[in-house]
């Protein structure tokens, strides 16, 4: 289970924030070709990413790099550039249908052949950021085996229903749907970013929401949103202590060979004891909640 | 690769650099840097700067670097950068980039 709470972007063409930003220690680091590069520095940032992505310090953490769509003079090269310096994820915005990843995979394992690395080797991930994407959003967390989570983007879904981001109303059916359809294929969902940073209070309230509808975490603008949300999504003293007890109950009753196994005459199976193995291994990251 | 015209890559903010090349008066390479860090890096930035340049077939022309503390990555990068804006380059062949 690999731990996917907070997704920090990077502007692709920033030299200082590439060079640094792997000391705040989000669970991933995204690097972004697409919004946060104007147009005449495409080509600069695509290069500086893929640089920056050899650097040693980065094997040590997962990366992510949000291309261009494929349909822009520069989504090829930017894949290119990703695939071929190792990026562990691709993510691929404007994503409205399940055809939109199929064409990425292709392009992915065509590229991974011509470079040498493994295939299958990099993973992908598909930002909805439409009111199609959102209809489609089942059929496109179950493109690809490669998908390892979809996104929702919050500015360019809410200009496509004709709205504006507010107190999350205006998100709750897309929310929704992203994360059943990220439910139903075993993959991660990512909610939108929180881009007012003086109000602590608001990103805090829209943390605790997606944490109980079950995302796994947020993407995230500034490297001050990190361990404020990592403190949200840490555990409770009460809640570790619990989940030790499970796994510990668990693992005497796989000792003892008991299909079945009972913690103060409650019955855990499978599903409770990975709940409290994803307890256990949030404290483990980031302790219990402060 | 030929340096055809005159172009800029990078910025002058804290950790990057600002790589300018041009077709030069002479026929060679000229490489001209100035570094915040000189005494330091000086000798190792100039490496990497013309190992870069080697790398793209780049011969001839004029090359300036103005380093504010850069890592290794981020000079090749606004190096390859110019030079293909330099050189007008449309593709990109990544085996000589790494």
């Amino acid at each position: 289970m690999k731990l996917r709470r907070s997704m920090l972007f990077l502007p692709g063409a920033n030299a200082a924030m590439l060079s640094t930003a792997f000391v705040y220690k989000p669970d991933s680091i995204m690097f972004d070709l697409e919004d946060a590069v104007s147009l005449r520095e495409k080509d600069s940032a695509r290069l500086l990413v893929f640089h920056a992505l050899q650097l040693p310090v980065y094997r040590e953490i997962e990366t992510v790099v949000r291309i261009n769509p494929l349909n822009t003079p520069f989504g090829h090269a930017d894949l290119e550039a990703a695939v071929r310096a190792g990026v562990d994820v691709v993510r691929l915005p404007k994503t409205d249908c399940a055809e939109d990843v199929e064409v990425l995979e292709r392009e992915v394992e065509r590229i991974e052949r011509a470079c040498g690395r493994e295939v299958g080797s990099t993973k992908l991930m598909a930002a909805i950021e439409s009111a199609s994407g959102v209809i489609n959003a089942l059929a496109i967390a179950k493109s690809s085996p490669r998908l390892i989570g979809i996104a929702l983007a919050g500015f360019d879904y809410v200009m496509d229903m004709q709205t504006e981001r507010g107190d999350g109303t205006e998100l709750f059916y897309a929310r929704c749907a992203v994360l059943h359809a990220a439910r139903a294929a075993r993959i991660d969902a990512f909610d939108v970013v929180w881009s007012d940073l003086n109000d602590e209070a608001g990103f805090l309230k829209e943390v605790d929401l997606i944490k109980r509808l079950g995302f796994n975490g947020k993407s995230l603008i500034n490297p001050r949103q990190i361990e404020l949300l990592h403190n949200a999504y840490a555990p409770t003293e009460e809640e570790v202590e619990y989940a030790g007890r499970v796994v510990a109950a668990a693992a005497e009753g796989e000792r003892k060979g008991l299909g079945v196994v009972s913690l103060n005459g409650k019955m855990i199976d499978g599903p409770v004891i990975d709940h409290a193995r994803r307890v256990l291994q949030r404290a483990e990251a980031s302790g219990t909640r402060k | 690769m030929k340096i055809v015209k005159e172009a800029l890559a990078g910025t002058l903010e804290s950790s990057d650099l600002l790589v300018k090349v041009s077709p030069g008066p002479g026929t060679g390479l000229e490489v001209v840097i100035s570094s915040e860090v000189m005494q330091q890096f000086g000798a190792q930035i100039d490496r990497v700067v013309r190992d870069t340049l080697a790398r793209l077939g780049v011969t001839a022309g004029l090359v300036v670097v103005e380093d504010k503390g850069a890592l290794d990555c981020a000079i090749r990068a606004r190096v390859q950068t110019a030079v293909m804006r330099g050189a007008e380059a449309k593709t990109i062949n990544w085996s000589a980039l790494s």
